[in-house]
C-alpha cells in the first residue's frame, strides 16, 4: 500500500510539474520572454547570485578550517614530517592565494562585464606579452615547489641509517604482525610455503623447516593410512590419493626451500619477537620498517609519523622515520590521556578493511627495553 | 536527400546518423549517471551514520546486502567500487565524449557525417551492451565487483580474498571489454574524420576548440585504452587460466598458491599508463565545450585561441608521462617519486594557461547569463578549485600521509564530478536545441544550476578536511577510531548536500524529458553562434546539409567584431575587402 501511494504521489508530482511549467512559459511569454534570451532581470539576479555565491564559498571555506581545525592531525611526529608538515603549509598558502585571487577575478568580471549597455564587446584576440608573463610566472613557481618537494621527498626516501631498528611489519587479511629483529637486529628469512597454524607469517629458522617436512611427513602417513578404511579404488580413495599428491607436492617446495639456501644462516630467526596489536618503538631513534604481505596489497599507514608504505605480496618494501614525540608527551600536548598513535591499512584489501589497525607506543630507550624483554621470543614461543 | 518515412528500427535504433546517436549517447550516458549517484547517495547513508539502520537501504538492497536496514560491509565496496566505474567511464568518458563528439565533429567541420556511420553504430551499440553487463554483474549471488574502481590484483583476482572477485569481477572485465572496443571505435572514428573530411575553407587553425579538444581526446583514448585492455586481459588470465602476471607469494583462504613470479606493480603501471590519460580523456573535451560556451556567451573571442590548442597539446603530451604519481606509495623505486613529481607539475603550466585564457575572455565582455553560460563559469570555477588541490597531490612527498585519504578523493570529485560534469551540463543546455529542435527550459535550467552548484561545493571541499585528518578512503566505517570522532559531523554535512544535490538531478531529467517533446521550437540560431553547427536545419536532415556544403572563410570566434554591424560573424560569412579571417 505504502508502495502504491509513494508512486502515485510522484506520478502526480510529475503531472503538476508539468502543469507548472506550461503555465509559467505561457506568463513568460506575455511578458516578453521567449525563453531564449535572458531578461535584464534575470542577468542582474543572476550576476549579483554570482558574487555571493563566490563570497559565500570563501566563508564556506573560512568556516570548515575553524570548525573543523581540531580534527586536523597534530603537528608530526617524526624528523622527516616536520619538513613535510612546512611543505604542505607553504603549498596551502601558494594554492589558497591563488584560489582566492582567481575567483575574485571571476566574480568581478562576472558582475561588471554582465550585459552592458555596450552594443559589443572588446574584440581582443591575444595579448603576447601577458600570455608570456602568465606562462612565465607559474612556470617559476612550479620549478621552485618542484625543486623543494623533491627535495623533502629525496629526505624521506634516503638510504636507511645504519643504526635504524629494524620491524617487520606484516598485513594479512584482516590484521597486522609486528615482527622485531631481536639482538642481532637481523629479521629472520621468511617464505610464503611454510605458513601454517603456528608459523603465520612463514618464519625460517633453525629447526622450522624439518619441522614443517616432519610435519608433512606425518600428514601424509595419515593420509596413506586412512586409505585402508575406504572401500578400496572407489570415489573416496582417488580423493585421498589426490589429496596425498597435493601434499607431496608442497612437501616438494618446501624440500626445494632447504636445497636452494643450504648455506643460509637460518639462526638469525631464533631471536625474533612476534606482536600483535600494539608494538612500541623507542623515541629518538630511526626505524626501518620491511614491510611485507600475505594475500594482498595492504598499506601501513602511520599519519601521525607522515608514513605511509603498500605492503605488496611477493615483495618487501621498506619506509623509516626517526620519533621524536613518545605517546605520554602528545597525550598531554593533546589534553587526550586516550590518545594513541596508530597503524591502519590504507589499501583496500577487502571485507574489513576498515578495521586493520595496530597501536603504536612510543616511549623511551628504557621502557622500550624493558617492554621488549618482556615479549616472548618467537623460536621459544614455537616450540 | 529522400524523404521516404524511414522505419523506427533505422531512424532511431540501429542509425548510422551521428545525431541520432549522439543522443542515444546522451540518454544512456545519463540513465547510468542516474544509477552511480544512486548508488553514491546509499553508500553515504552509511557513511554519515555507521551502522545504522536506513528502511531505504533495505527497500533497495534487500535483506541480502542490508540485513535490518544496515548496509553489508561487502556490498559497500561494490556500491563504491560500480560508482566509481560508471561515473569514471559510462558518464564522463561515453555520456561526454560520446555525445558531443558525435554531435559537433561532424557539424562544426562541415561534414555529411563521420567517416563510418557502420562503426560510429557499432561503438554506440558496445557501449549499450557494456552498460547491461555492468548491470547484470549487479544481481549475481556474491555481489558485483568490490576491489574499488582500479581493480588492483590480488584482490581482484581471486575470488577465495573477497566475494566480489567472483562472478562479479568476472563480469566487470567483461563489459570494461566491450567498453574500451567502443571507445576504439569511436576514437578512430573522430580522428579520421577532423583530418580527412574538413569542409572547404577549414583550416586546422579554423577548427573551434571544442573539435580540437575531442579530436586530442580521441588521439589520448586511441593510445591508451589498449594499455588498460592489455591489463584486463592479464589479469581473465590470472583469474581463469592459472598464470601468474600479478601474482607471487601468496598464502590465502588457507593455502599457499601455485602462483609466483608475477608482481602486481605490473598491473598499476599498466592500469594508471591509461588511467591517467582517462582523467584528461574526461578533462579535454569539458575544456573544449567550456571554450566555445564562454566565447559565444560573452559575445568575444576566445582569448589566446593559439595558446588555448598549444596548452591542449601540452595537456595531451603530458598526460601520458605522469602516471606514476597515482604509484607514489606503491612500493616502486623511489627515485621514480621524483620523475613523477617533477613532469606532474608541469602539467599545471597549461592548465594555469586555459584558466587565465577563460577569464580573459570574460573581461570587457558582454556576457549573456544563459543557463549554460552559468555552467561553463561554475566549471571555471571548480576547475580552479580542483586543481590546485592537485598541485599538493603531485608532490610525492606530500602524498605520503594524502594518498588513498578523503583529500584525494575529494581533489578528484571537484575536477572531474566538478568540472566536467558542469561543462557536460552547459553543453546539454546549449547544445539541446541542435539535438531536439527545441529549447530547455529557462527557469528549471536555473534552479537546476543554483542547487547543484552549491550542493557540489557542500558535497566535496568538506572532505578535504577528512584527508588532512588521516581518514583513508574505501572505508566501510570509522567508528572503531577515536581519532575520527569528529568526523561523523562533516559526514552528515556531506550527505545532506549530496542528498539534495541528488534530487534536484531529477529537475533536470524532467527538464530534459518535458522539453524533448513539449520544450518551444528552437530557432535557426538561439545563441547567435558562429560555428556551422547553427547553418544546418533544425529538423534533422540525414547529410547535413540540404545542398551544398557550407565554404568557411574565417576563424570561429569573431564576436563582436567592430568591422561588422552584428556582434557575431558566423564562419560561412566571406571576408570584406581587406579583412583578415585568422587572428
Amino acid at each position: 500500500m505504502t508502495t502504491f501511494l509513494i508512486y502515485l504521489v510522484l506520478i502526480l508530482g510529475i503531472v503538476a510539474l508539468v502543469q507548472l511549467v506550461r503555465v509559467s512559459e505561457i506568463s513568460n511569454f506575455l511578458n516578453g520572454d521567449d525563453g531564449i534570451i535572458v531578461t535584464d532581470k534575470e542577468t542582474n539576479s543572476l550576476r549579483y547570485g554570482l558574487v555571493i555565491f563566490i563570497l559565500g564559498y570563501f566563508a564556506f571555506y573560512a568556516w570548515l578550517v575553524v570548525r573543523f581545525w581540531d580534527l586536523l592531525l597534530p603537528p608530526a611526529a617524526s624528523v622527516h614530517g616536520e619538513s613535510i608538515d612546512l611543505m604542505l603549509n607553504i603549498n596551502m598558502v601558494v594554492i589558497t592565494i591563488v584560489f582566492v585571487i582567481t575567483h575574485l577575478i571571476l566574480a568581478y568580471f562576472v558582475f561588471k562585464y554582465a550585459k552592458t549597455k555596450n552594443k559589443k564587446a572588446e574584440f581582443s584576440t591575444h595579448n603576447d606579452k601577458l600570455e608570456l608573463l602568465w606562462t612565465a610566472a607559474p612556470t617559476v613557481v612550479l620549478a621552485a615547489l618542484i625543486i623543494y618537494g623533491i627535495n623533502t621527498w629525496n629526505e624521506a626516501m634516503r638510504s636507511t641509517p645504519e643504526d635504524s631498528i629494524n620491524i617487520e611489519l606484516y598485513a594479512r587479511q584482516f590484521d597486522w604482525t609486528a615482527r622485531y629483529a631481536g639482538e642481532d637486529n637481523i629479521l629472520g628469512k621468511a617464505n610464503f610455503r611454510m605458513i601454517n597454524g603456528t608459523n603465520s607469517l612463514g618464519i625460517i629458522n633453525s629447526n622450522s623447516i624439518d619441522n614443517r617436512l616432519s610435519a608433512y611427513d606425518v600428514k601424509i602417513a595419515d593420509l596413506e593410512a586412512s586409505r585402508q578404511d575406504v572401500f578400496p579404488n572407489g570415489v573416496n580413495d582417488e580423493e585421498i590419493v589426490k589429496k596425498i599428491n597435493l601434499k607431496k607436492k608442497h612437501r616438494g617446495y618446501v624440500e626445494q626451500l632447504k636445497e636452494n639456501s643450504k648455506n643460509e644462516d637460518y639462526s638469525v630467526a631464533d631471536d625474533d619477537i612476534l606482536v600483535k596489536v600494539e608494538f612500541h618503538i623507542p623515541v629518538n631513534k630511526p626505524v626501518n620498517f620491511q614491510i611485507r604481505s600475505q594475500d594482498v596489497i595492504h598499506s601501513a599507514y602511520m599519519p601521525h609519523f607522515r608514513a605511509q608504505m603498500n605492503a605488496v605480496p611477493g615483495m618487501m618494501t621498506q619506509f623509516y622515520f626517526t620519533p621524536t614525540v613518545t605517546t605520554a608527551e602528545m597525550r598531554s600536548k593533546l589534553g587526550n590521556p586516550e590518545f594513541n598513535y596508530l597503524l591502519y591499512c590504507n589499501k583496500i584489501c577487502g571485507t574489513a578493511h576498515y578495521n586493520m589497525q595496530m597501536n603504536i607506543v612510543v616511549e623511551s630507550e628504557a621502557d622500550y627495553q624493558k617492554w621488549l624483554s618482556e615479549q616472548p621470543k618467537y623460536y621459544t614461543a614455537e616450540k | 536527400m529522400s524523404s521516404h518515412k524511414e522505419p523506427f528500427i533505422t531512424k532511431y535504433l540501429f542509425s548510422y546518423d551521428h545525431k541520432m546517436i549522439s543522443r542515444q549517447f546522451l540518454l544512456t550516458g545519463t540513465a547510468m549517471a542516474f544509477i552511480g549517484m544512486g548508488m553514491s547517495l546509499l553508500f553515504r547513508l552509511q557513511l554519515s551514520s555507521p551502522g545504522e539502520s536506513f528502511w531505504i537501504l533495505n527497500f533497495i538492497l534487500g535483506d541480502k546486502w542490508a540485513p535490518g536496514g544496515v548496509l553489508d560491509p561487502n556490498m559497500y565496496m561494490s556500491l563504491v567500487t560500480i560508482h566509481g566505474t560508471i561515473m569514471v567511464f559510462f558518464l564522463l568518458t561515453a555520456g561526454l565524449s560520446g555525445t558531443f563528439a558525435n554531435l559537433l565533429i561532424p557539424l562544426q567541420i562541415g561534414a555529411r557525417d563521420m567517416a563510418s556511420g557502420m562503426l560510429n553504430m557499432l561503438s554506440y551499440w558496445f557501449f549499450f551492451g557494456s552498460s547491461v553487463v555492468m548491470i547484470c554483474s549487479l544481481f549475481v549471488e556474491a555481489g558485483p565487483a568490490s576491489g574499488g574502481w582500479t581493480v588492483y590484483p590480488p584482490l581482484s583476482a581471486l575470488p577465495q580474498a573477497m566475494p566480489g572477485s567472483g562472478l562479479g569481477m568476472t563480469l566487470w572485465l567483461v563489459s570494461m571489454s566491450l567498453f574500451i572496443v567502443s571507445s576504439l571505435l569511436g576514437g578512430l572514428n573522430y580522428i579520421v574524420t577532423i583530418i580527412n573530411l574538413r569542409t572547404k575553407g577549414m583550416k586546422m587553425t579554423r577548427l573551434p576548440l571544442s573539435i580540437w579538444a575531442l579530436f586530442l581526446t580521441a588521439i589520448l583514448g586511441v593510445l591508451s585504452f589498449p594499455v588498460l585492455f592489455a591489463a584486463a586481459l592479464l589479469l581473465i588470465f590470472d583469474r581463469t587460466f592459472g598464470t601468474s602476471f600479478y601474482l607471487s607469494d601468496i598464502f590465502v583462504a588457507g593455502e599457499a598458491l601455485d602462483r609466483t613470479g608475477g608482481s602486481p606493480l605490473l598491473y598499476h603501471h599498466l592500469f594508471w599508463f591509461l588511467g591517467h590519460p582517462e582523467v584528461y580523456i574526461i578533462l579535454l573535451p569539458a575544456l573544449g565545450l567550456t571554450s566555445e560556451i564562454i566565447s559565444c556567451n560573452a559575445r568575444k573571442p576566445i582569448f589566446g585561441y593559439r595558446a588555448m590548442i598549444g596548452s591542449l597539446l601540452a595537456i595531451g603530451f603530458l598526460s601520458f608521462i605522469v602516471w606514476g604519481h597515482h604509484m607514489y606509495m606503491s612500493g616502486m623505486n623511489p627515485f621514480l617519486g621524483d620523475v613523477f613529481t617533477f613532469t606532474t607539475l608541469l602539467i599545471a603550466i597549461p592548465s594555469a594557461v586555459k584558466v587565465f585564457n577563460y577569464l580573459s575572455t570574460l573581461w570587457k565582455g558582454r556576457i549573456h547569463f544563459t543557463v549554460a553560460m552559468m555552467f561553463a563559469i561554475a566549471m571555471v570555477s571548480t576547475f580552479i578549485s580542483g586543481g590546485v588541490t592537485g598541485i599538493i597531490l603531485a608532490d610525492a612527498a606530500l602524498d605520503i600521509n594524502l594518498h588513498d585519504t578523503y583529500f584525494v578523493v575529494a581533489h578528484f570529485h571537484i575536477v572531474m564530478g566538478l568540472s566536467a560534469v558542469m561543462a557536460m551540463f552547459a553543453g546539454v543546455y546549449h547544445w539541446f536545441p541542435k539535438m531536439w529542435g527545441r529549447m530547455m527550459n529557462k527557469k528549471l535550467g536555473y534552479i537546476h544550476f543554483w542547487v547543484t552548484f552549491t550542493c557540489a561545493y557542500g558535497v566535496f571541499f568538506p572532505q578535504h578536511i577528512q584527508g588532512l585528518a588521516g581518514l583513508p578512503r574505501r572505508y566501510y566505517s570509522y567508528s572503531e577510531f577515536p581519532m575520527f570522532e569528529g568526523v561523523a559531523d562533516i559526514s552528515q554535512i556531506v550527505t545532506a548536500f549530496a542528498i539534495v544535490g541528488g534530487l534536484i538531478q531529477f529537475l533536470f531529467l524532467f527538464n530534459l524529458i518535458y522539453s524533448m517533446f513539449r520544450g518551444p521550437k528552437a530557432p535557426q540560431n538561439p545563441w547567435k553562434s558562429n560555428t556551422l553547427e547553427w547553418t544546418t536545419p533544425v529538423e534533422h536532415v540525414h547529410g547535413n546539409w540540404r545542398g551544398e556544403l557550407p565554404v568557411v572563410h574565417r576563424w570561429p570566434y569573431d564576436y563582436s567584431n567592430p568591422d561588422h554591424e552584428e556582434d557575431y560573424v558566423p564562419q560561412t560569412v566571406p571576408l570584406l575587402e581587406g579583412e583578415v579571417g585568422d587572428h
